[in-house]
């Protein structure tokens, strides 16, 4: 049996690996990838909770979490696409036709 | 009990009727655009006749509080939400586009859940369905790099803080063990949780909503994605969404964390001064409208974060009654950049040389809709303004209504300069009278309902006041 608080370890690590690499790369897969990590660090604590109090509320959110993170890099991959064909680059430093 | 969720059950069929019916019309008519408007204005009548709340009940075993204060956002968003239709209609990418309106029908739907969400496990999911069609919609010109670097910026950073977000409440459902917000303000009353635990949840959770509604130093977004979406859907992100992050902000901060435990009115009162001054002092320079307004709406964001740090009746009343106020205003404002920019072809402000001349009720209405957002009577942003500084006195955060009255000045300079270029400078060599502004009958109609509701508000306002009251009494109620 592993202890609960190995999965929140566990969690907390692959929460902070993703923000760095939001933070660090500057491909937006790779920061779609980043963004993943950190949903499912949140739901790995949310499983291994649900099942320490025996409660199957959060086992029920990380399915809604799933289907929340498939809509959003959907939508994140379409927006890429569009970009590419203006901009002929996706790399977020080009990003820059608005600012002020 | 379908009752609690009325308005969310007919937009769905209005949506979908849209999505059936919308591949078959063809021809020049935007007949889309009309059929969310009378569809949302029937859903608005339609509820307000069957689908008002008697008391404060919970619904859908604890994921949906059906109260007041539930019922007038959803009105509000329903009414925001059919005026940007009515914008929508008036550009002609989107007019004709069905899957626009539908995107705003899909995102209202998620306001309304927003604002009536009670358990963690809704009002996550009804944040993600209110972002995710706003992302789009902001990104919803394929061709134009503009739009869709705001829409991606949109979505990055709206992703990252909501992934954030999830995370802090991931911590607090393992801190209680529970997802309903009545049952975690419970547990933390009785002093049964580590509050120095809470108050790292706090500040991830803060993380999330702050982004919602713009909050400095989760501001940088707006001016970027506000500048670059389409006028008609920056009107609406900068309106209801805000509305509805405050919404999700005083139900979950009221009823999960009760602020004798955990003081996070402090935390809120130090973010509220911050975004204040950030806003209005990045303000002063812009030359481009929308980014001048997107700044001017992170100001505001900080003006009603005022009367949460509050957390009292009136705070509450005077938070619902400025978002009521904030809607119609900055909605009338965006929609008259819209039909200028249209003209005009440029958000700059010098574009706007002489245009009381070419167009003098048009300049008429940007006059009564930027004194409002200044805070000058007799307009609604006047009465709302007091109304949360005297919540802000109230509860003793004197510093803090002293850093809004000295920001509210500040503001007044911004708004009154951009006023200097519609009525003061001409148009250089030409005659104004030889280039007049046309309106379509739709923006006209919205604009002229939209300039006398920012002067109803702020003349005859008790009935308003009343009905916020009501709204914020039912988050005091058990």
């Amino acid at each position: 049996m592993i202890p609960l608080a190995w999965y929140i370890a566990l969690s907390a690590v692959l929460f902070t690996i993703g923000a760095l690499g939001v933070l660090v790369r500057r491909n937006p897969l790779v920061i779609f990838m980043s963004i993943e990590l950190m949903l499912n660090s949140a739901n790995l604590a949310f499983i291994a909770f649900s099942h320490a109090f025996g409660a199957l509320s959060g086992q029920v959110f990380v399915f809604f979490v799933m289907a929340v993170a498939a809509a959003e890099v959907a939508v994140g991959l379409a927006l890429i696409v569009a970009i590419f064909r203006t901009k002929h680059t996706i790399n977020v430093d080009e990003m820059n036709s608005l600012k002020g | 009990m379908l009752l609690a969720i009325l308005p969310e059950l007919l937009l769905l069929v209005l949506a979908l009727l849209l999505f059936i019916v919308e591949p078959f019309w063809k021809g020049e008519r935007p007949r889309s655009g009309w059929v969310t408007f009378y569809g949302l204005l029937l859903i608005m009548i339609v509820s307000l006749i069957f689908g008002t709340p008697r008391a404060s009940q919970e619904a859908f075993g604890g994921m949906i509080r059906f109260d007041w204060f539930a019922f007038l956002f959803k009105m509000l968003f329903l009414f925001g939400a059919a005026l940007t239709a009515l914008f929508f209609m008036d550009h002609p990418l989107l007019s004709k586009r069905g899957e626009a309106y539908l995107l705003l029908l899909a995102a209202t739907l998620g306001m309304c859940l927003m604002a009536s969400a009670s358990d963690l496990v809704m009002l996550y999911l009804a944040i993600e369905t209110t972002s995710i069609p706003l992302y789009v919609l902001a990104g919803f010109f394929l061709n134009e790099q503009d739009s869709t670097e705001a829409g991606f910026k949109y979505l990055f950073f709206g992703a990252l803080t909501s992934a954030v977000m999830l995370y802090g409440l991931s911590l607090l459902f393992g801190l209680a063990g529970t997802t309903a917000l009545a049952a975690l303000g419970e547990k933390f009353a009785s002093g049964q949780l580590s509050l120095q635990v809470a108050w790292g949840i706090l500040a991830l959770v803060t993380v999330g909503l702050a982004f919602k509604v713009s909050v400095a130093p989760f501001h940088f977004w707006a001016p970027d994605v506000y500048q670059g979406a389409p006028t008609a859907v920056t009107g609406f992100l900068s309106t209801a969404s805000k509305a509805a992050g405050f919404a999700v902000l005083l139900r979950l901060f009221l009823m999960a964390f009760p602020s004798a435990q955990i003081p996070w009115p402090l935390l809120l009162a130090i973010l509220a001064a911050l975004t204040m001054t950030i806003g209005n002092l990045l303000a002063l320079p812009q030359t481009n409208l929308k980014r001048l307004l997107a700044y001017s709406s992170i100001a505001h964001a900080g003006y009603i974060l005022i009367g949460v740090v509050a957390a009292t009746e009136l705070g509450m009343t005077s938070v619902i009654f400025y978002l009521i106020v904030y809607l119609l205003t900055n909605l009338a404002a965006f929609g008259i950049l819209m039909a200028l920019g249209k003209v005009l072809g440029s958000d700059e402000v010098t574009a706007y040389n002489g245009l009381s001349r070419r167009s003098p009720w048009l300049a008429l209405a940007m006059l009564v809709a930027f004194l409002s957002l200044a805070g000058m009577p007799p307009f609604g942003g006047f009465v709302a303004k007091v109304f949360v500084f005297a919540a802000g006195v109230e509860a003793g955060y004197i510093w803090l209504v002293f850093v809004g009255v000295l920001n509210s000045i500040v503001g007044l300079y911004y708004y009154l300069n951009v006023m200097k270029y519609v009525y003061l400078y001409r148009m250089p060599g030409e005659e104004e009278k030889k280039h007049p502004i046309q309106l379509s009958q739709a923006t006209a109609w919205g604009l002229g309902v939209l300039i006398l509701g920012v002067i109803l508000l702020g003349t005859v306002f008790a009935p308003w006041f009343a009905f916020s009251s009501q709204a914020a009494q039912a988050m005091f109620l058990p």
